[in-house]
């Protein structure tokens, strides 16, 4: 057997299992449980793919919410503000539009990488910061896409099922690319930019690809988010939101692809389940961000991923 | 004619507020090099501080020596409060990767913001007007409040006062070798751990001063007020060249008057966005600021 065809064997059983489980958690689990789970998988989409930007690039993006907004809006603008027809509002118009989202995205993270070439740091981070409540005040501006109010009545065709799909899309694309000769180039600027360019890495080429392709998974999430909850504002998509994000990252360790998505769902999940806490819920999240910062500052599992840790006694 | 005066006095009381909170992110920045996500909280509670203090001596006093008093235990608070946070957040992580003290940043600036909305609530307050509003030029179209002169004056004043202590004095020699180098001013004999805590304790009650003048102004108090401020203020210290203390006051002054222009002459739903739009421009150009230094990365 031909490693691809093992290799698409190996999608299709991910592709059948999930399928099987997103049945079940339909039927059985409740509501609230899965609302949370879809977002834990968003939250997913969206850490993975700034982790290419500021875990493996070595590039500090505090604007990915904008990304993430360009897709919610493009897409959501497509199948709800235009002639609704019944195309666009099956599962595969939907999907088509959530694809059509991102790659918008991934064209403002072009644009938006630009500046990458000749800033550094935190000069990086607030221009990608401007730029993503540029991009929120341009939406609250446009009155056809609801501007203030928000956008009401997007078909809610994305579930449980196409958001862990994108989910494993999103892990599966980057942990190719990173071991690709082009994400050893990209791993390459983060650990010397100078390094690497004297080694003759393209450097300014991987800065702005590895922005358009982060930002494209972020519209792809932002798309989701939007036909999940069928309803989107400029607010959803603030600097908050942004931060949230690179909190996952540096939580579940910079450059570590499982270690994004397990930051994103503690991240996602802890706020709920301190909920027994009532009123001190807000007050004990940041305390147990601050003390994780103190005790474990290189994030929960470091540059390694999730598995390595259970592969350590055999090597 | 009249209109842009008018904006231009607007611009210089809003700007003069973003400079006095913008010092405080410079020069966090110029030493420790990360962005006090905090410091927009400090602003929070110094606004509160000045709330509570101002109900309990409002009418019985003078007005001037009721917001002299208001002014300075603002100021204490946060000056108290910033050296917290730098004690108990950030002297830990001192050796740990920026980024790290970042998200501590982050962390610390949502918890005392929930601490706020736990313990004043969410919804809005009214800052007491300790001194009466009182139009000086009372002209048809112009009109130019004590409130706003005042507010001219003291960040004025307090900008010429950081200025001559950081330029002038022993403890603004320190500062400045701290900042320049923390491991050599260290060996130099510098107490360094302690001009931290200065710093960051000047630059608190700088914030806690802006706030009572904003509260005069904008009366309206609430825990999430200093996001927006915080915001703008650090986009004008970046704007101005991070760590240098003239670009953080031109720098907030420039965009106070940005503002008030744009509201005026375009619409206010832009307001938020001329800053950064301004801020990528002027970093295009020159990618570290107005009058930041840009320093040769050697190999």
């Amino acid at each position: 057997m031909s490693p691809q065809v093992a290799q698409l064997i190996k999608v299709t059983v991910f592709v059948a299992v999930l399928w099987v489980v997103s049945q079940v958690l339909d039927q059985y689990l409740n509501a609230y449980y899965l609302r949370v789970l879809v977002n834990c998988g968003i939250a997913g989409i969206l850490a993975l793919s700034l982790n290419l930007i500021n875990g493996c690039a070595g590039q500090f993006s505090l604007g990915h919410a904008g990304f993430m907004a360009v897709g919610a809006y493009v897409s959501a603008g497509l199948t709800t503000v235009y002639p609704a027809t019944e195309f666009l509002h099956s599962a595969l118009g939907v999907g088509l539009a959530i694809g059509i989202g991102g790659i918008a995205a991934g064209v403002a993270g072009y644009l938006v990488g630009l500046p990458s070439l000749t800033l550094r740091g935190d000069y990086l981070a607030i221009v990608t910061l401007g730029f993503s409540e540029m991009i929120r005040v341009l939406f609250l501006n446009i009155q056809s896409l609801g501007g203030a109010r928000g956008m009401y009545g997007i078909p809610t065709q994305s579930n449980f099922f196409w958001v862990y799909l994108w989910l494993g899309i999103t892990f599966l694309v980057l942990w190719r690319l990173l071991k690709s000769f082009r994400g050893r180039a990209i791993l390459a600027l983060r650990d010397d930019e100078i390094a690497s360019e004297a080694m003759g890495v393209n450097v300014s080429h991987y800065k702005v690809v590895s922005f358009a392709i982060s930002a494209l998974f972020a519209g792809v999430a932002g798309g989701l988010y939007a036909h999940y909850q069928g309803y989107i504002d400029p607010p959803s998509f603030d600097f908050n939101r942004s931060v949230m994000i690179v909190i996952m990252v540096v939580l579940g360790g910079m450059g570590s692809l499982s270690g994004a998505v397990l930051g994103a769902f503690l991240v996602t999940i802890l706020p709920e389940s301190l909920r027994v806490f009532e009123d001190f819920r807000l007050i004990i999240f940041p305390l147990l961000l601050i003390g994780m910062m103190l005790i474990r500052p290189k994030g929960l599992l470091g540059h390694r991923e999730i598995w390595e840790f259970f592969k350590r006694g055999k090597t | 004619m009249q209109a842009f005066l008018q904006n231009l006095i607007n611009g210089l009381a809003l700007g003069g507020v973003y400079a006095l909170v913008a010092l405080g992110y410079t020069m966090v920045y110029g030493i420790l090099s990360f962005i006090n996500f905090a410091h927009s909280e400090i602003f929070m509670f110094g606004a509160f501080a000045g709330l509570f203090v101002a109900l309990q001596l409002m009418g019985a006093h003078d007005p001037m020596l009721v917001l002299m008093i208001v002014m300075l235990a603002a100021m204490a608070a946060c000056m108290l409060l910033g050296a917290i946070v730098e004690r108990f957040a950030y002297r830990p992580l001192r050796s740990a990767p920026r980024l790290n003290v970042l998200i501590t940043a982050v962390g610390v600036s949502l918890l005392l913001q929930n601490l706020a909305q736990y313990q004043f609530g969410s919804t809005p307050r009214t800052f007491p007007s300790i001194i009466q509003t009182i139009p000086l030029l009372g002209g048809s179209d112009l009109v130019v409040t004590n409130i706003q002169v005042l507010v001219i004056l003291v960040s004025a004043a307090l900008v010429a006062g950081l200025t001559y202590l950081v330029n002038r004095t022993k403890i603004g020699t320190a500062m400045r070798a701290v900042s320049y180098d923390i491991d050599v001013a260290s060996l130099m004999g510098i107490p360094t751990d302690r001009i931290i805590v200065f710093t960051f304790m000047i630059g608190s009650a700088l914030a806690g001063c802006a706030a009572v003048l904003y509260g005069l102004s904008y009366p309206k108090i609430e825990p999430m007020m200093g996001v927006n401020i915080g915001m703008k203020a650090f986009v004008a210290a970046v704007f101005g060249g991070i760590g240098s203390l003239t670009g953080a006051a031109v720098g907030g002054l420039l965009l106070g008057l940005a503002e008030s222009f744009t509201v005026y002459y375009i619409s206010s739903t832009f307001r938020d966005a001329i800053a950064f739009a301004v801020l990528i421009t002027v970093l295009l150009v020159r990618p570290s600021g107005l009058f930041g230094v840009i320093r040769k990365e050697k190999v």
